[in-house]
């Protein structure tokens, strides 16, 4: 039985490195979320993904740009 | 048995890197494969190593460090995925094979290549870089410091020539990462190319190259990637780009736990700890009836190697009695660099390498000192 479905979104990138470095500032600067298996409603480069709760996604953004990765796209998937 | 054979492969290893591999094994997946925790970890404990290496050799994006498994995989990497037939490339005798070979390679095809010439200590004349100049020259490839004489070049040097004429920097850091400093930005080299099996304290298998923005490497080897499945083409972002197929990560994490002992003893401290070794048995020799010692020894730049004959004997004859006459390790013949070879003057004879730890002792060096006196009989 699979967990129950919530609201997130889903960040995807090109590379797995940017996949990591994605969590390892998400970590130092308590950004929520976690990396997951790419779902499979969305295609992407890279085999990983930042999944988190919504109301995340501004932190996410702002994150992503202070460490200078690019995400490939942003999702918004109940998963 | 004393290991004065650590320019070949850094056998004296902090602790903590036999252990960092042997817990990889029990903790670390294929990195890059699957979002389990074990793939995860591996891709954790790689990217960490990659942090590491930028901030060692001042490099702003781990993104751009990429692994290879040794300083030729790197070296032939940058080299065949940089430059292409009517492409000029200036080099010099200090080379080994690993920067040797693939410009031969290339220069078969129609690379032209100019090797700068060194004299009978083994040193270039840097004014020769300017003199070599050509419309098309691409870069400078070059070591940072000879596999033989331990002498080192002058990367700020090299490297504001190389920006001043808009030309790549290739360096080979074989024999420097660990030990002298490297910084990327500051000496404006292109491409670091490294090995983690030597002065980073890492095992066999690991190394890669760290590539500085906007320089752009064609791969060399295609295949998986762990990313972009569906696409015909290998992905063209760093440092994916350049390492095709499941990478070393246990070696890695070894070689993670070799940078943070140097990290925490200090580059410098290491460094020092290594000439004071090197120097101690330099002059313990350099006077002995026969005793013949190679390359500058007194050149501000240099690795702990100490390069020697014995009046005519052969050198292999000589290593072969160091090791089992007094179980002392060194590395006799031609290094893999040709033409160092030829500007010294050592093709039949070879030269007998000492190559120092910073976990050599005064005894071993004492011992070693010993040990040329009674092959002379002094």
């Amino acid at each position: 039985m699979l967990r129950k479905k919530s609201p997130r979104v889903v960040v995807t990138f090109h590379t797995t490195t940017a996949a990591m470095k994605t969590e390892q500032a998400a970590r130092e600067h308590d950004v929520s979320g976690r990396l997951i298996p790419v779902p499979r409603e969305i295609t992407a480069g890279c085999g990983l993904a930042w999944s988190a709760p919504t109301e995340a996604e501004e932190a996410l953004r702002a994150l992503l740009s202070d460490i200078g990765v690019t995400a490939q796209n942003f999702h918004h998937l109940t998963i | 048995m004393i290991y004065f054979d650590s320019a070949a492969t850094s056998f004296l290893k902090p602790p903590a890197v036999k252990q960092a591999v042997s817990e990889a094994f029990d903790t670390l997946g294929s990195p890059g494969r699957g979002g389990h925790p074990l793939s995860l970890a591996a891709g954790r404990s790689v990217f960490h190593c990659r942090t590491q290496l930028a901030e060692l050799f001042g490099l702003d994006d781990p993104a751009r460090v990429c692994f290879a498994y040794n300083a030729t995989d790197a070296l032939s990497t940058a080299i065949f995925g940089l430059f292409a037939p009517g492409d000029h490339v200036i080099t010099t005798a200090l080379e080994h094979n690993s920067v040797l070979r693939p410009l031969f390679l290339l220069q078969d095809q129609g690379l032209e290549l100019t090797i700068l010439p060194a004299d009978e200590q083994g040193r270039i004349c840097y004014d020769d870089f300017a003199s070599a100049l050509r419309e098309n020259t691409r870069a400078v490839v070059c070591t940072h410091a000879s596999n033989v004489t331990g002498n080192g070049l002058d990367l700020a040097r090299i490297g504001a020539f190389c920006q001043q004429n808009g030309l790549l920097f290739v360096v080979d850091a074989s024999q420097s990462a660990g030990v002298l400093p490297i910084n990327m930005k500051e000496q404006n080299i292109s491409v670091l190319c490294f090995t983690g099996h030597k002065g980073l304290f890492g095992p066999q298998g690991t190394g890669g190259l760290c590539v500085a923005e906007g320089v752009e490497i064609r791969p060399l080897k295609v295949g998986g990637s762990g990313i972009h499945s569906f696409d015909r083409h290998h992905p063209a972002d760093y440092p994916e780009r350049l390492e095709a197929g499941t990478m070393n990560a246990t070696g890695i994490a070894g070689l993670s736990a070799g940078l943070d002992f140097i990290a925490q003893t200090g580059l410098d401290a290491i460094r020092e700890r290594e000439e004071a070794l090197a120097r101690r048995f330099y002059l313990g020799i350099r006077d002995l009836p026969g005793v013949i010692v190679y390359g500058d020894m007194d050149a501000p730049l240099r690795t702990a190697v100490v390069a020697m004959n014995l009046a005519g004997e052969d050198a292999g004859a000589v290593a072969d009695a160091l090791t089992e006459d007094y179980g002392i390790c060194t590395r006799a013949g031609a290094h893999c660099a040709p033409l160092m070879h030829y500007a010294l003057g050592t093709v039949e004879q070879g030269i007998v390498r000492f190559s120092f730890s910073y976990f050599n002792t005064e005894d071993e060096i004492d011992t070693a000192i010993g040990a040329i006196r009674a092959l002379i009989g002094a």
